[in-house]
């Protein structure tokens, strides 16, 4: 499903290299955890898959279902099934979190040459994803993120992404912030969308994560590119020992 | 240097003139109205328009600004359509009004009948050297409304005052809320490329609860020249909320004198800029007593080749301690063209207040645009939400669910054309 060969990419108008050469499969059905200390580009490589227009793909291809995203925008990447949940998703004020709830499921249904959801549809998914996620209704009446809590935005994250039921899933830190009851709801609503033909990449830090969501495969990113693979065997390794040797053995 | 003697009158100057000639038998008014009208006309002319050079006109040049009157039109293009639903509808058509009733415990009186019997001539005072919209109106004033609200009156519904102008209107707008009162007025402007000035009196009680919206929507080639001189008594509450959507070349002014201990002043401003418009949104106010509070939040969206001002004066007087005044003024600037100026001014001779103000000037923010395009929102779409949403956060302010709804109308309309 994804398929990222010798991938090179800088912050845009600058000579940093934050991705350097890195090779990543991801099968349907497959669930890949990414693992990395600090600075190793886990972030970055979320928001280039997403597009965000801050990082300059200099050399290499991301193919997704085999084909290009490259010349995307982020809308075009979304509507064909690429979904980004945010390390730290964005307040924005005077926008009602259930009116860009309609039009993002809109927007993407359109995009696909569907027809608009009925109002009462549309709400009752949204009030069914919610329960499913212990969020209050009433919540989604307030500006989208604003004033919500750590634990709430990263909810609402897995919210939008039941809702728009996405086949590429990118969690981004989703684990950071969130205490045991939290983690354990947000990992209910990640697995409850596995599916054979749904990839899922989590991007963390800690095994924690992947006690809830248990990946298929393992890669470690260290200076923007993967330098080892495996199965999930090798996230309790780094839990044990650390990235040291995983490092050493690579350099 | 002889400035008076040697300054050449404009078209537009010219052309104002000719109007106050040709108009001033007909005019209402006893002899110290004709007399206040023969004032404001030689100081008029005395002054000329104002230009950058005068202070308070520095970012809206009259005289270079006014190139001529509009012609007007004898085709009414209005839409008269209530803003809100069930609202008391008071009509001014082209500078003549109708009469009419607001309900209980308002009394209704045309200005022209106050001009002819001379009580409206305290009024037809000028605010200084530099007002010419004072003179402007003093000279021209035909009609208008005078409403009475009875002490302790409680408005379910807004009382609509509808300015419509195809032609030349030259009108006021005097409300006193007695004590205890409470009520929503919206000043609405609508009609085509008329010349309008339109000045507002309005006096807030002892413990009154007032909120006047001015919502300003002529057509592309107006001009509207408005002013406000609000009084404001102990413990009464105002809002102002002014939303400029239309016009071409359009100032309003809003004085404030909050003159009464435990009061509240809430000035909200929206300037929708686009297409070559200009539009100036200048205020002064002044804390007078102790333990007052106001704030000020302007939202400004900026499209072609628009250009925005807002000016904002706020002095705090000796002895006018605990006052709280706070002044912010935020400009969405969508096109490389447009323009906003804004000016900020604390005069403070007290010395246990909080005042502070802010500006800034911004396109929209690019990590929000990258948020809702990860959602599949298309670009256009997801900078529609986020420009929308800019100002409608101001408009939610209002609690009067069905003006809230109006209003956005009114700039969801405005965005379809412009943005």
């Amino acid at each position: 499903m994804l398929e990222i060969r010798n991938l090179h990419a800088r912050i845009a108008g600058t000579e940093t290299e934050i991705i350097r050469g890195l090779n990543l499969s991801v099968k349907a059905g497959e669930v890949a955890a990414i693992m990395g200390p600090n600075g190793s580009g886990k972030s970055t490589l979320s928001y280039i898959l997403a597009g965000r227009d801050d990082y300059e793909v200099t050399e290499g291809e991301i193919l997704y279902n085999g084909e290009s995203i490259l010349e995307m925008d982020p809308a075009e990447r979304a509507a064909k099934g690429i979904f980004l949940a945010f390390q730290y998703p964005m307040e924005i004020p005077g926008v009602a979190t259930l009116e860009f709830l309609k039009v993002a499921m809109n927007s993407q249904r359109k995009q696909r040459g569907e027809t608009e959801l009925k109002v009462a549809e549309f709400i009752k998914q949204v009030k069914e994803a919610a329960a499913s996620l212990e969020i209050d209704f009433n919540m989604l009446k307030r500006p989208l993120n604003v004033g919500f809590s750590g634990g709430e935005k990263k909810r609402a994250e897995i919210l939008q992404m039941k809702l728009l039921a996405p086949k590429l899933c990118i969690l981004d830190e989703t684990d950071s912030g969130l205490d045991i009851d939290a983690l354990k709801i947000v990992s209910d609503g990640v697995n409850s969308l596995r599916s054979p033909d749904r990839a899922v990449l989590v991007i963390t830090h800690y095994q924690r994560l992947l006690d809830h969501i248990v990946p298929d495969t393992v890669h470690v990113l260290y200076k923007g590119q993967v330098i080892k693979s495996g199965d999930k065997s090798l996230a309790l390794h780094l839990e044990a020992n650390g990235y040291a040797d995983v490092i050493g053995e690579a350099a | 240097m002889n400035i008076h003697a040697g300054r050449v009158q404009t078209a537009a100057e010219t052309a104002l003139m000719d109007v106050y000639v040709s108009k001033m038998t007909a005019l209402p008014g006893n002899t110290a109205v004709v007399s206040a009208r023969d004032l404001a006309v030689d100081a008029l002319k005395t002054a000329g328009l104002p230009t950058r050079r005068v202070e308070s006109w520095h970012y809206t040049d009259l005289r270079n600004l006014l190139r001529a009157i509009p012609a007007g039109s004898e085709t009414p293009s209005a839409d008269t359509k209530p803003l809100v639903k069930g609202s008391s509808i008071l009509s001014v058509t082209d500078g003549v009004a109708e009469g009419g009733q607001a309900g209980e415990g308002v009394t209704v009186t045309r200005i022209a009948a106050k001009l002819e019997d001379g009580s409206f001539a305290k009024a037809l005072v000028s605010r200084g050297t530099d007002d010419a919209i004072g003179m402007i109106n003093t000279a021209l004033v035909s009609d208008g409304y005078h409403l009475d609200i009875a002490d302790g009156a409680a408005l379910a519904l807004p009382i609509e005052v509808q300015f419509a102008a195809d032609q030349d209107s030259h009108t006021r707008l005097a409300i006193k809320a007695g004590k205890g009162a409470k009520a929503t007025i919206i000043e609405r402007h609508i009609g085509g490329d008329a010349f309008v000035s339109a000045i507002t009196h309005l006096t807030v009680d002892d413990g009154a609860e007032i909120t006047l919206i001015v919502d300003q929507e002529r057509s592309a080639g107006a001009v509207h020249l408005g002013q406000m001189n609000v009084w404001i008594g102990k413990d009464a509450k105002l809002v102002v909320f002014v939303m400029n959507s239309g016009g071409k070349l359009v100032r309003q002014e809003v004085h404030v004198a909050v003159k009464g201990e435990g009061s509240d002043f809430k000035l909200r401003g929206i300037n929708l800029v686009g297409g070559d418009a200009h539009i100036d949104v200048t205020m002064t106010l002044t804390h007078e007593v102790a333990n007052t509070s106001s704030t000020e939040v302007i939202r400004n969206v900026v499209t072609g080749r628009g250009h925005g001002v807002f000016q904002g004066q706020i002095k705090v007087f000796p002895g006018a301690q605990k006052t709280d005044a706070k002044m912010a003024c935020n400009t969405l600037l969508l096109s490389d063209e447009g323009e906003f100026s804004t000016k900020p001014e604390l005069e403070i001779f007290a010395d246990d207040v909080q005042c502070g103000h802010g500006a800034t000037v911004r396109e929209v923010e690019p990590q929000h645009l990258f948020y809702l395009m990860t959602r599949g929102i298309p670009e256009t779409i997801a900078r529609g939400l986020l420009v929308k949403a800019f100002v409608a956060e101001i408009i939610e302010e209002l609690e009067d669910e069905a003006l809230v709804e109006a209003l956005e109308t009114r700039l969801s309309d405005w965005l379809e054309k412009n943005a």
